[in-house]
């Protein structure tokens, strides 16, 4: 099991990469930062279970908000509109 | 112009499904039996589940704050069981109103809500909400005013959200039972309001 690193009001960006296979990233979020609301709790590594493999070692799952403004540049809703995530600790980084 | 009664040839993923239960039946691996009390179960659960939750959040200030903190361990006291995965509950208010997708797939409280609506599996819905919920809230009738916040939920791992609408006005002293019946499942997954009518 892999410690979680973040706390609730860090902020974080998700990494920009584009790996093969199942992952639980979606596109639109890679490469923007937000602020983590909470850590949800430790859960299989789901790109290592899509191959049948055990998901170790777990890995944190946190929910990961963002500032529409910032995910869309163009957005047109209002400017505190957010969108939240629900991110593995292994696509993170602190921002 | 119904098609009732038409022959129609089985589809491509309706023959995979016939064949490979069929298989699993002549192998032993399940029975006829089984396989209908599964699907009987599926459609066991109703929207009426989560209406039960929220009615209780209403009138239980308590429950409310369990519901909260813990959405699973909170269903289980009303004896729903959230097996596997963890409810998190969001709760609208006068300044914030949520709305749930999944733009991966089509993750749903299904413990809670049952079998997902076609459109909550659509390409348009799932791309769209997280663009321009607004939008997208506007086409199903419910235009927000600026000052509320849009919160949405993209449900892309191992938790799943349940909408928590605000108790309409006009229900004062409603039972719970009665208030449970104006709780739709378009309420819970965040695109509708809940009408004292």
């Amino acid at each position: 099991m892999v410690e979680a690193s973040f706390k609730p009001g860090d902020r974080v960006r998700v990494r920009k990469a584009y790996p093969l296979g199942h992952v639980r990233t979606p596109c639109y979020i890679r490469g923007r930062s937000g602020v983590i609301e909470r850590l949800c709790g430790t859960f299989g590594n789901p790109e290592e279970l899509a191959q049948q493999r055990s998901g170790e070692p777990k890995q944190p799952l946190y929910r990961v908000r963002f500032l529409q403004r910032e995910v869309w540049p163009d957005y047109r809703g209002r400017e505190g509109d957010v969108v939240e995530v629900e991110i593995f600790q292994h696509w993170l980084e602190p921002a | 112009m119904s098609e009732l009664g038409r022959y129609q040839p089985l589809g491509y993923f309706q023959l995979m499904e016939v064949s490979l239960r069929e298989l699993l039946v002549e192998k032993g691996v399940l029975t006829e039996e089984a396989i209908a009390a599964t699907v009987e179960d599926i459609r066991s659960r109703t929207p009426a589940r989560g209406a039960r939750v929220v009615a209780r959040a209403w009138t239980d200030p308590a429950f409310l704050q369990r519901l909260l903190e813990n959405g699973t361990r909170a269903c289980e006291e009303l004896g729903l069981d959230v097996p596997a995965l963890r409810l998190v509950v969001v709760e609208n208010t006068p300044a914030v109103h949520n709305v749930i997708v999944c733009t991966l797939c089509s993750c749903y409280p299904r413990m809670l809500l049952g079998i997902p609506p076609d459109w909550y599996k659509s390409r348009n819905y799932r791309s769209r909400t997280v663009r321009e919920p607004r939008a997208v809230l506007a086409e199903f009738g419910l235009r927000l005013p600026d000052g509320v916040q849009v919160r949405v939920h993209d449900s892309t791992a191992d938790m799943r959200y349940l909408v928590l609408p605000m108790r309409p006005a006009g229900t004062e002293g409603w039972s719970e039972q009665r208030l449970a019946a104006i709780v739709t499942r378009d309420c819970m997954i965040g695109v509708a309001l809940p009408r004292a009518a």
